[in-house]
């Protein structure tokens, strides 16, 4: 599957508070949560990003807080996927297990700048900075977080394994 | 090859002999936590799983402790979404608020529902405190938990280690908050992503259970899938007095292998506090500089137990609150705070001129009970100080141990509980 967007661009340690202010976690309804995504450290954000778009950012990105509502109201903004040097475990878990592509590729990370247009390809890891021409390549997932991308999810993902049990865990 | 305390626990709950790291395996669960934020989530995502209840009822807990007692219409609604689920599956360990409640990191221990040996899972990242148990436990979003309490499994990548080697012991007004940021400002907030932080040392024995609650609990702050202690005399003494499950008691071989080891000297760490706006950005308390303050929070699953608020009440004892400053006291569960009563803690702290509130997070995630407005500064013995964490973007939140955060209190600007004693006069 292949994407294309405007990359809004962020720095290091991204925490779960600035994507998701907990003021705002007294719902879990994906887009009432959008409407605020990154407001305390991008007030613009969701009033300017438009679906297909992609997020890039440096190390330890979605540290913080396991709030899934961080990925969600990613995701319900339309992103299309998220690049960053490295990821915070729990967001990285949570991001596959609600189907949210995310990628790590130190070099896009450093290089890529805000307003650029990507394209990324999730089957080859490729990444094209459109503006500029140059290429960058994302680190592939290890299979089994493979499988539970293609499934959609974690549930979805389990769900066919009772289906299928041929389907093992890793 | 050796395995670490972490990899023995994972192998055993996934049925192997061995486990390596970075190898990926399903294991089984003694436990699955979520709370009124979390909970709705997993609980909406719960039919997705093609089951109709939970794996067992007495292996789930969930607790209203963030937004409770309910802040507003929406977090009532939040809380009642996950006390009729509760309701309907026939959950046991639901803790509602005034039946013996609290904040979920202090009461499931306090309650004794995660032993030595366990292989816990939480929808909330301070779920690591329970490694203090030499338990194996870690936070995970909503949609793993709603995993966790229809099949009772979770998948896990097998982490590596980084040893961390406690020698001799704390000096006085020393504690588990100034061990774990000193750590973290070592290491980074990232400085164990992905890792196990496992203490070792014979420094651990002279740390109390409440000190090693406190270190565990911020192992996700220096990124670490888990942060565990050894079983020793002071852990078992503990889980037998609170009713846990028979202990097993997992040790690292000697042959593991650790990514690195760190060592702390207990006996030469000063109090600490760490400035906004990460908990890396550590400082010793002496060298803080004239920051003043309008608020202190002493609570929270990191340091709200009763030891905490015995040497809160130590340090501000027959002194008076600064003006200027609001002080807020929030006893981590219904029995701490019952117990504060009892040994008149309470009455100190609100003779002091600080007000005390029922169980909850509260204030910690800027949820209620104390948000600050643009331009403050809260010295909190809470876990994070991200912006805006505690309220309005602009306003900061310096981490330190109760002991500094009821001395700063006194003061009226960042202090330790030493300078606090010669600003006695002034007040």
């Amino acid at each position: 599957m292949k994407v294309q967007g405007k990359v809004f661009k962020y720095g290091d340690n991204v925490d779960t508070d600035v994507i998701i202010p907990a003021r705002y976690l007294n719902t879990s309804d994906a887009r009432e949560l959008a409407a605020h995504c990154m407001e305390d450290i991008d007030a613009k954000f969701a009033s300017s990003v438009r679906p297909g778009d992609i997020l890039v950012a440096g190390k330890n990105f979605g540290c913080g807080s396991s709030r899934e509502h961080a990925p969600l109201a990613i995701k319900a903004c339309g992103v299309a996927c998220i690049i960053a040097a490295s990821f915070a475990r729990i967001f990285y878990r949570n991001a596959l297990n609600i189907g949210l592509p995310i990628l790590e590729c130190p070099a896009a990370s450093e290089t890529v700048a805000a307003g650029h247009a990507l394209s990324v390809d999730f089957d080859t890891g490729a990444i094209a900075d459109l503006t500029n021409g140059m290429i960058f390549s994302a680190e592939p997932f290890p299979p089994f977080m493979q499988k539970l991308v293609a499934a959609g999810g974690l549930a979805s993902y389990i769900r066919s394994q009772l289906q299928n049990p041929a389907i093992a865990p890793a | 090859m050796g395995m670490t305390m972490t990899q023995k626990i994972l192998a055993a709950h996934a049925g192997k002999d061995e486990v390596h790291a970075g190898e990926l395996i399903q294991a089984k669960l003694d436990m699955v936590l979520a709370n009124d934020i979390t909970a709705p989530v997993a609980i909406g995502e719960f039919p997705r799983f093609g089951r109709k209840d939970v794996f067992d009822r007495k292996k789930i807990a969930l607790v209203p402790d963030h937004f409770a007692p309910n802040k507003d219409i929406k977090a009532a609604a939040q809380c009642a979404c996950m006390r009729q689920f509760a309701r309907e599956h026939g959950v046991e360990n639901y803790f509602e608020v005034g039946h013996d409640c609290g904040i979920e990191h202090a009461l499931l221990p306090e309650k004794g529902l995660v032993s030595a040996g366990d292989c816990v899972i939480g929808a909330d990242s301070h779920t690591c405190t329970y490694g203090a148990l030499g338990a194996f436990s870690t936070g995970v979003g909503s949609t793993d938990a709603a995993a966790g309490m229809a099949t009772g499994e979770a998948w896990f990548k097998v982490p590596p280690a980084i040893k961390v080697v406690l020698k001799g012991a704390p000096r006085k007004w020393v504690g588990g908050k100034d061990v774990i940021l000193h750590l973290i400002g070592l290491i980074g907030v990232d400085g164990a992503r992905y890792q196990s932080l496992e203490f070792a040392g014979d420094g651990v024995d002279a740390l109390s259970m409440d000190d090693r609650f406190t270190i565990a609990n911020m192992a996700i702050e220096a990124g670490a899938k888990n942060g565990i202690f050894p079983v020793d005399a002071t852990a078992r003494r503990y889980l037998g007095e609170h009713g846990a499950r028979e202990p097993v008691a997992y040790a690292a071989d000697e042959d593991a292998v650790y990514e690195r080891t760190v060592e702390i000297d207990l006996s030469s760490l000063k109090p600490v506090v760490a400035f906004p706006h990460l908990p890396s950005n550590v400082r010793t308390v002496d060298a803080a500089g004239d920051v003043p303050i309008d608020q202190v929070v002493i609570g929270s699953c990191t340091n709200g137990r009763i030891s905490d608020l015995r040497i809160a009440a130590e340090a501000m004892a027959g002194r008076h609150v600064a003006p200027a400053v609001r002080c807020i006291v929030i006893p981590a569960t219904q029995r701490v705070w019952l117990q504060a009563m009892e040994e008149g803690l309470l009455k100190t702290f609100a003779e002091a001129g600080c007000v005390v509130s029922t169980p909850t997070c509260g204030p910690c995630l800027g949820g209620h009970m104390g948000i600050l407005a643009k331009g403050e500064r809260c010295v909190a013995t809470t876990n994070r100080n991200f912006v805006g964490r505690m309220g309005h973007v602009e306003s900061e939140v310096y981490l330190a141990s109760p002991a500094v955060a009821a001395a700063s209190a006194v003061a009226g600007r960042i202090a330790g509980p030493a300078t606090s004693q010669s600003n006695r006069q002034t007040f």
